[in-house]
Parts: C-alpha cells; structure tokens; sequence
C-alpha cells in the first residue's frame, strides 16, 4: 500500500507501523527553526541593550547627555498599548484556526496587522520626528543608541508585517486547518517575540533614565 | 558509481533501492546542479569551496612569510602586507576553516545519525551559496586593491572614517554580515538536525562524539554570531552615517568595539576547535580497534568549553587599562577552561594506549594534533597569567600560540578526515604512503614555523609588523619560521596531488574499508543518494560494531530497519530518547536559494558602494526571493 | 622578556620560567603517552582469518574514568589554581608605591611619540628617566590606538582615545631599553620605535633642564640661512623649535633634535645625511608618513641640516 502525502499517517515498512505525516509545535522541524532564529535575534538585542549600559555608564552620571532631555513617557507608554494589544487579536486568529475557524484566522490577523502598523507608522511619523527636533543619530553616542535600538527593533517590526501579510495570503489560499498551520504558529511566535522585545526597549530607553 | 547491499540482495531489497533511486536521485542538469538540496553535494561543495579558500590564504601567508624571511626586505610594501595579513586571518577563520568543518559536518551529520538528509536542506543550500557569494564578495576587494587592511579583528578607531575612509573596511564589515547569514542558518539547521532526525534507538548516550561537536559548535555559533554581526552593523553605521558608537569625543568608546568583537571572537575559536575534537573522537576508535574511553566525559568537555568559553573574551584586553580586579576574574576563568579540553586530551591518551593503534595516515595526523594542541594549549595557560599576558600580549607568542591551537585542532583534524572520510566520499582510497610523506612535511615544516615564533615574542617582536631592523638579532629566527611554512605548504601540497589522483587512479574502498564503528560505513562509498536502503535502528554507540546484519548488509525491517519509501520523505524521532515519531516530507532541489543568494549580493554591494536605490530595488528583490522559496508546489495546503 | 630591566620585569621573568617547566612538563607527559601508544601498534587494521571478537577489542577498560577524572581534571585543575594563585601574587607585587612620580605624558601619534615633561621640556621618540626613581607616564593617543611597550622594562599599556591610561616604570640601572608600538596602528605601526634610556638622578636633572630651554642660537653662516628657510618654509607649519617662529604641532618638537639617537621613531640613525635624505622625500624611508617630500632645493636642504644638526 502506498501512502498519499496527504493522509494523516504513513508507513514505515516495518509491517503495521503508522507514523504521522502531520504534525506542528514541536514536532515540527520549521517550528524549532523559528525557536533558534527567535534566539540569535534575542541575543543581538541583548548585545545591543548591554551596549546601550556600557556606554551610559561610561558616561558617567548625566544622561541623556549633553543637554538632552529625559524621554518623556507619554508616547511611548501610548505606542506600547497598541504594540501590545496586537498580540490579542493574533492570540484569537491562532487559537481560531487551531479551532478550524478560518474566519477568526483572517480577522484576527488583519486587525493584528493594522495595530502593528499603526506602531510602526508612529515610531516613523510622529516619536521620531519629535525627537529629530532636540536630536539625531549623528549628534552624539545616545542619540546613535536611541535610533538604532528603536530603529532594529521596527525593523523586526517591518519584518513581522511582511510575515503577516504572508500569511494572511497563505490563509485566503485556504492553506490552514486545525491539523496544519505551521505558519500561523510561526508568525506568532515571532510577533509575540517582538512585543517582549518591545518590553525590554521600553524599560533600556526611556524607564531607566528616571530612575 | 553506488554500490548497493551485499550480494544476496532479496528481490524485496532490489525493488525498495529502484524505488528509493526513484524518488531521490536528482536529474542531471542545470536546474540539479544550482538547486540541489543532497546533504552530501552541498557539503563537499563546502569542502571544495573551503580548501580553495585554504590554498588561497596559504599564499597570503607565504607571501607575509617571504617579506618576513629577512631584515629590512622590500619584497612587499606596508599597504600590500596589511592587507595580505588581515585577508589571511579572514580566510582561515571564515573562509576555510568555518566552512570545511561544516562541510564535514554536513556530509557526515546525517550519515552518522542514520538520517537521508539535514533538518532544512533548502536552507543547506542556501548556507552554502552564501559561503560562495560572501567569499566572491570579499576577495573582489583584492581586484580593486583595496582589501580589508586593519586585521581581522579591525579595531577602532583605525578601521573608523577617519583614518581608513577608503572601502576596505566596508568590505570588511559587509562581507561579515552577510557571511554571517550562511553560519547561523547552517548552525540553526545542525542543531534540529541532531535533535530531531537521529536514528531510533540512537539516545543521547549514543549520539557520535563528532556529532556532539558540531551540535556545540552550533550552539556556539547561534550566540556568538549576532556580536560580530551586531559590531559590523554599528561599524557601517558610523563609517557611512556618521553615528557615534565608538567615538570617544561624541560618548561612544572604542573599547566597545573590541568588547562586542571578542565576545564573538573568543567563541569562535572554540567554533573552530571543537569539530577538530570531535573528528579525532571519530578516528580514534576506529585506528586503535576498541570504543572510546571515557565517552560522558568528553562529552561534557565539548559542551563545558562551548560554555565557559563565552566568558573569557576579556582576556583578549588585558593591556587596555582595566581594572585589576575584573582582569582577575577573566584569568580564572581562562585558567579554568582548560580543564574540559584537558579531559579530553586524556581520554583520547587513554583510549590510545588501551588500544591497538594503526599508524596509518587518519590517525597520525591525529597524533599531530594532539602533540601540536597541546602545546598551544599550554602556551594558552600562560596568557592567562595576567602579568605574562601583559608581557607578550601583541607580540610573536600570541601568532605562535594561535597557530599551534588553531592549526592543531582544525588543520590537523581536517587532513585526518581527509584520509580517514575520503573513500567514503570518493569511493576510492588514498594513498598511504603519501600520505605518511605529507603528514611528515607538515609536521616537520608547522613546528619549524611557529616555534621559533614564541622566541621572538619573548624577544620583543611585536605582531603585524611588516619589517623589522637587522640589529635586533630577528632575522634568524624569522628564516626559519619562512623556511618551515614553506615546507609545510609542500606538504600540504602533497595531500591535494593525493586527493586529486586517488579520484581515478585510488583502489576502490567498498563500503567499510576500516571496519569502522559509526553509521557513515553502513552506506555505500559513496553513499546513495538516499544514503541507506533502510534508516536503522541502533542498540549502541558503535552500531557497526555491535550488530552484524549492519556490517554485513542491510537491516531488515524485521530487524528495525525502516525502508520508507513511500515519497521523498525520512524519519524524525524524540530529542532524547529516539523514538520514531513522524514522517517527514523532505523538499525537492530549488533554484530559489540560489536566487536569494543573488539578490543578496547585489545588496551586499549596494551597500558596499553607497547606492541606496539599489540597495531598496536589492531588499525588495530578495523578499521576493524568500516569497518565490516558500510559496506553495503542487498544493496550496500546508504541508 | 627574557632580558629584564627592572624589578618587575625580573618578577615576570621568574613568573615565565615557571610556568614553562611546568608547560614541558605537560608536554612531556602527554608525549610519552603517545609514544607508549605508538609501542602498542598492530600493523593491519585486520588480518586475515582474524574473527571481529579479535579484531575488535570490547573489553571495558576499568581504568579508564579513574584516569580521565584524574590525570584529565584533578591533577590539571590543581595546577592551574596554583598557577592563578602565583600569578596574581606577582601581579600583587608588581607597580611602584611612591607617592611622588615624576610624571611624564607620552602621547601616541601615527607614527611617532610625543613626550612632555612637567618642566615644558618637549622632546620626541626618546624619554629619558632617572635611574631608581618611579616615573609615571599618562599615555593618551592623538589619533588611533597605540601601545606603549619596553620588553626589558615589562611595561605594556594600550593608548586609547578617551581612556585615562597611566604606567609606573622603574630603571634599576642606567641603560638603553628599546620598545616598540604593540598595538597595530597603519602603515608604519613596524616602524614606531621608541628608546628609554635611565641614567643617574643628577644627569637627568641636568638633561630635563636643558631640554626645557629654548633652541640654540645658530652658529655659522650657513646655519643662519638654515634657520631662516626652516621658519619660512612649510617645516614651520607642522614642527616647533622653541625660540622660533616655528610653532607646529603636527609633527614631533625640534627642540632638542641633535640629541636624539634616530630619525623617524627608529627608521634610521640619526647623521647629516639620513636627516638630509629623511628631509628630501621621507616617504623613501617610510612610506605613508605624512610629512611630504621637500620643495626646497638641495642646497636649502644642507642648509636646514646643518641648522637642525645644531640644536642638541
């Protein structure tokens, strides 16, 4: 008997021996590739976070530096309730399909992806502007730490709205059901993994100066 | 030319091996050879690719050697000589010694385990199409005179805009970012490979020690890679935007840079070393006819040095002013990862002298290594002392010690496999006696080399210089350390006359030429393209050893043997215990790794030359790179 | 290291010659493990007729772990602790306690050294010291990293923008100890030699004094003109000679030239002809320095010379 590799379990050739052909979570090789990326990207922002200390501390006890104002949190604290609230709806699309509900999927993942972008559109069109006023990357070493670190982490931003895009496609394809959705899991594994990120940006750049 | 199982193939056999051949041979062609996903095609384009760079930063080295050979020689210019000596120091770390050793990794991985092919063997063939674009990338530098010139380890502010405001840097710096991308997907693919594909029954106590190492390896390299990668990108970023990372006037320090480099580059010669003692932990058994002794505690080495050597880079600074009391616990520590290397030298000692050895040329080679290791090792105790450290610290001890270590537990260890894997690879042997003649010259012709090297240093020569003075008594010792890389490049010579001639003119090998202990003799030399008519099922570490019907043909499935041929698929099992729990549907060969790779290093050098609308039009055509990679064959439900 | 100078380069010396017999030791161990190895050799991997039970040698080795733990953990372990041990005690010795250096900046420059002392002495690529006195140096750069390094002495400090690095050095005896830039900084980084010469506290005395005093008046004709060209000509724009119109800080201080041993923090001795060919076109002698070739005439460059050639 030959196995289509569409069915849910196969053979092995050691009579009566099924295994299955379907599988996710940690079954799944792709699952544990995005565990291992998820690690080096977390490991590249803990460098940049530790760079960030070393640096002010080499500074010594003002800073910001050089006139420069304490970050006021406002804005911030605004823009981290929409990054957060995000991985609600996308929390809902996966535990949507993993319920074989197509329609929680797409809506939960469009909404996700209009919150996402919403952040995204605000660190570009309105945090950085205002900061731009009082300073820039070029002006001094905080100025380089601040963008760059708000500049990789929406970066990953960017990145997790193309993979959501990818797979809200993937879904209209109706590729997903309750057995396989090895993509959605993906996907929100790694938002989640920048909200986190999100966290420890938030408390390096603008809780830490007021303590 | 395959050869299949023993001669009283069942008619049961015959129709899995056509079957088997049918669905994972891959026709020949254009669209094969640039899309080919077959673990072992990549990783001996891996080898191959690897040893070009190898003889290509050999001449580097002759060519510093040469200039070196006398007092006030004008052979080659100061600008010429900086950038002949960083590119050697590139080249070897991340153009040869990196990609070789995970070329073995990839051909043999699988092998060892009992797998038909890598966890992501889209993404092998992309890590290996990187090696090639990066390479290509970095050496072009050379066409325009204007190779990376401040060291390998580029300190600033010398590689900042002020001082080096010409693109050699930014060859530097791009070419390692985009290096990097091939490291971490080839480690992120290594590690779920071992974790998840091995044989049933191959439990973790069971697990091939070169196995352990690349997995170590692989660890390393996922946490050690994102700090050069990091680095570089800051590098870039005040190089071409004016940032301030590591302008002392502005808040930066240049002593980031050197922190965030050895937190990789400390890592990174344990990358290297820790696959050349996996290799010897292969040879050994096989060369001297009994198991290994002492295997739980080489296994903790591996994994202890991938561990504590995360915590020592700061030795590589000890002469920049820090306090005494941090400087303090880095020597510690650096005194202290000497241990788990050391376990592992006694165990190979003992396993050496309970044996029988053969002295054929897999295990001289061995033998050098560990003669030579040691050695290095020693001299490695030495600069952890502090106050030595600070005596030789950018001198000729530090180029003796890093040869001896590096040259010792990857060069060595890599012409061991050379010999030990090549007729398993090409089906053919090579021939011993050369083999012997090489081993001898490179001996010989390395410690002639380098040891007159840690008499200079503690002389006073200082490192990357590219001439001294005729009245400091140098220049006898500097011949011979020229006289001696010479002999040892004749050597090396020697084993790639052997290589090239064994191909067609070598005595065929047959599957298992030495009776070998792990699962690489159970395939043919070389292996099929499925690599075994049946995925066994392994009751110990030395599975060739221990069950007959392996040695002498194929498992059976009454055995334990699963044929699995129903589609291109293979087996994944438990992480720790290797229970059969799925079957996996493999991939086909895709040109999309190939054109990704493309696109990238058009990236690469729009990045390089500053043009920011190619470098959007290159970013752009790579996502459609990684889109056009994934986007659904055949169905459009997930697999 | 081999050749100290000074207490604590004799400290390191000791520190060396330990941990190298230690280290053969290690070497010969493990060397006679691997010769007693190669004593047990077989000549085939299998011979004929021989049946895998003799072929393949199973038998568990009781030693083994004991062996490894041991020779491959304890022994080693208890060596290395040691060697912490001692070389922090020798780390602890090392340095000076006097409270009153005389404190000496060198300043690190692509490719030679500056060095100032308290006084307002200038002088460059030679510092001389007191014999048995602490002489502390600040060692900031100007530009990249560079290192201070004098083997014989035992003293290496890195120079780095930004940091505030300082060295103790202590001569027990008069002498010359060479050292050399250790950190690589560019083109000439081989060529960034710097001489320490100690010589008796009333001797340095009388050196530090007249090194502070302005140039001396040129004598002769020929000297005069050569004065005048210096002071006109682009040697002013980036030397000083102190008493002249010569005010340049881009290159080291002419004060004192004649003085000096070398030309070039090493490349050549220090004779009217090196210095004129050195003037002519300095790139011959050391390709990538950024002093430029002359535009004075062969006759104006003898005349320089034997200006400059004047000023001890």
């Amino acid at each position: 008997m030959t196995t289509t590799h569409d069915a849910l379990l196969g053979e092995t050739g050691i009579p009566g021996e099924l295994l299955p052909q379907r599988y996710d979570g940690p079954r799944a090789f792709g699952w544990w590739g995005m565990v291992w990326l998820i690690g080096t990207e977390a490991t590249l922002f803990a460098l940049l976070i530790a760079s960030y200390f070393y640096l002010r501390f080499r500074n010594g006890p003002i800073w910001p530096p050089d006139g420069i104002a304490t970050p006021e949190l406002a804005l911030p604290l605004i823009m981290t309730a929409i990054l957060w609230s995000s991985s609600i709806p996308v929390h809902m699309a996966h535990t949507g399909i993993r319920a074989g509900n197509v329609t929680r999927l797409k809506v939960g993942l469009a909404a996700g992806f209009v919150l996402g972008a919403t952040f995204l559109v605000m660190t570009l069109g309105v945090e950085w502007p205002e900061k731009l006023d009082e300073f820039g990357p070029t002006t001094n070493a905080y100025g380089s730490l601040f963008y760059t670190l708000t500049g990789f982490h929406g970066a990953h931003v960017l990145a997790g709205l193309m993979l959501s895009l990818w797979t809200q496609v993937r879904a209209w394809q109706g590729a997903f059901d309750e057995s396989r959705h090895l993509t959605v899991q993906n996907f929100t594994m790694y938002w989640h993994f920048v909200d986190v990120v999100w966290a420890f940006v938030l408390a390096t750049i603008y809780l830490t100066p007021h303590l | 030319m395959t050869t299949t199982a023993a001669p009283e193939a069942s008619a049961t056999t015959i129709s899995t091996v056509e079957r088997l051949e049918a669905v994972w041979a891959e026709p020949p062609g254009l669209g094969s050879w640039l899309g080919t996903v077959d673990h072992k095609r990549i990783g001996l384009r891996y080898f191959y690719t690897g040893m070009a760079f190898f003889v290509a930063g050999g001449i580097e080295s002759l060519l510093i050697r040469t200039q070196l050979a006398g007092p006030d020689l004008d052979v080659i210019g100061p600008e010429a000589f900086n950038q002949l000596f960083s590119m050697h120091g590139i080249t070897m770390m991340f153009l040869f010694a990196m990609p070789v050793l995970s070329g073995f990794g990839n051909y043999f991985v699988p092998l060892m385990i009992g797998a038909r092919d890598m966890a992501f063997p889209r993404l092998n063939a992309f890590g290996y199409w990187v090696l090639l674009a990066s390479g290509f990338f970095l050496y072009s530098s050379f066409l325009v005179g204007r190779a990376p010139n401040a060291g390998w380890f580029n300190y600033v502010p010398l590689s900042g805009e002020a001082f080096t405001p010409a693109i050699n840097i930014d060859y530097y710096a791009v070419g390692l970012i985009f290096l990097g991308i091939s490291s971490t997907g080839g480690a992120i693919n290594f590690i779920v490979t071992i974790l998840k594909l091995r044989a049933p029954g191959m439990i973790v106590s069971r697990i091939p020690i070169f196995v352990w190492g690349e997995l170590a390896m692989a660890l390393q390299i996922v946490f050690a890679l994102p700090a050069l990668t990091l680095v570089s990108v800051l590098l870039l970023l005040d190089r071409k935007f004016d940032f301030h990372f590591f302008d002392a006037d502005a808040g930066g320090d240049p002593l980031l840079w050197q922190h965030l480099f050895w937190v990789f580059g400390h890592p990174e010669v344990y990358i290297v070393a820790l696959p050349g003692f996996g290799i010897a932990s292969a040879i050994i058994p096989t060369w001297v006819r009994r198991p290994i002794v002492g295997y739980t505690y080489i296994v903790i080495g591996e994994l202890s040095v991938a561990l504590i050597g995360f915590g020592v880079w700061v030795h590589h600074m000890f002469a920049v002013g820090l306090p005494n009391i941090t400087l303090g616990f880095i020597s510690l520590a650096s005194f202290m990862v000497a241990i788990p290397s050391s376990i592992q030298v006694f165990a190979w000692l003992a396993t050496l002298v309970a044996g029988r050895p053969v002295l054929r040329t897999p295990l001289l080679f061995v033998l050098g290594f560990i003669f030579i290791f040691v050695i290095g090792g020693v001299t490695g105790v030495m600069f952890a002392a502090i106050p030595f450290d600070q005596g030789v610290h950018d001198s000729y001890f530090v180029v003796a010690h890093l040869h001896y270590v590096l040259v010792g537990s990857a060069v060595f260890p890599i012409f061991a496999a050379v010999y030990h894997w090549g007729p398993k690879i090409t089906g053919r042997l090579l021939d011993d006696r050369l083999g012997k003649v090489s081993f001898w010259l490179m001996f010989v012709g390395f410690n002639l080399a380098f040891f007159p090297q840690h008499l200079l240093g503690l002389f006073g020569m200082p490192r990357r210089v590219y001439t001294y003075d005729s009245d400091l008594g140098w220049g006898g010792y500097n011949m011979a350390s020229t006289i001696g890389a010479f002999m040892l490049a004749v050597g090396i010579l020697v084993t790639i006359v052997n290589w090239f001639r064994s191909r067609t003119r070598g005595a065929p090998a047959g599957n298992d030429p030495w009776r070998g202990e792990t699962l690489e003799w159970y395939a043919s030399s070389p292996p099929a393209h499925y690599n075994f008519v049946t995925i066994p099922t392994v009751h110990g570490r030395e599975p060739m050893w221990d069950q007959p019907e392996l040695a002498e043909g194929v498992q059976s499935p009454e055995d334990g043997g699963r044929p699995l041929t129903d589609g291109h698929v293979t087996l994944s099992t438990s992480m720790l215990d290797a229970r059969p729990q799925a079957i996996v549907h493999m991939p086909h060969a895709s040109v999309w790794p190939f054109l990704l790779t493309v696109a990238l290093l058009v990236l690469a050098f729009a990045v390089l030359l500053d043009n920011w609308a190619l470098t959007i039009a290159a970013l752009v055509a790579s996502v459609g790179g990684l889109v056009g990679w994934y986007w659904p064959r055949g169905q459009t439900q997930e697999t | 290291m081999l050749d100290p100078r000074s207490d604590d380069a004799r400290r390191v010396e000791g520190l060396w010659w330990v941990l190298f017999w230690i280290s053969c030791a290690v070497v010969a161990v493990v060397t006679g493990f691997l010769l007693a190895a190669a004593r047990r050799r077989r000549a085939e991997l299998h011979s004929e007729g021989e049946t895998d039970e003799d072929d393949i040698d199973r038998r568990p080795v009781p030693w083994g772990d004991r062996f490894v733990v041991i020779a491959g953990a304890a022994i080693p372990g208890g060596i290395l602790a040691g060697s912490f041990a001692f070389s922090l005690a020798v780390l602890n010795d090392m340095g000076s306690t006097d409270d009153r250096p005389l404190e000496v900046e060198v300043v690190g420059h692509t490719w030679w050294w500056e060095v100032r002392y308290p006084n307002g002495a200038v002088t460059a690529n030679e510092i001389r010291i007191p014999v048995g006195e602490t002489v502390r140096l600040g060692l900031p750069t100007a530009d990249v990293i560079h290192s201070f390094w004098v083997p014989e002495l035992q003293v290496k400090k890195d120079q780095i923008p930004g940091a505030d690095n300082q060295l103790s050095v202590v001569a027990d005896h008069a002498g010359r100890f060479r050292g050399q830039c250790a950190e690589f900084c560019g083109l000439q980084h081989a060529h960034m030699e710097i001489l320490v010469v100690a010589m008796a506290p009333d001797e340095f005395d009388n050196w530090v004094e007249r090194e502070a005093e302005p140039a001396a008046e040129p004598e002769g004709a020929e000297a005069e003109d050569g004065r005048q060209i210096f002071e006109r000509a682009s040697c002013a724009g980036c030397h000083t000679i102190r008493g002249t119109s010569a005010e340049g800080v881009l290159g080291p201080d002419l004060t004192h030239l004649a003085d000096r041993e070398t030309l070039g923090a090493g490349v050549v001795r220090l004779t009217p002809e090196s210095l004129a060919a050195f003037i002519t076109d300095p790139q011959d002698d050391k390709p990538g320095v950024s002093m430029p070739p002359t535009e004075l005439t062969p006759d104006q460059v003898d005349a320089v010379v034997a200006y400059l050639m004047e000023l001890e």
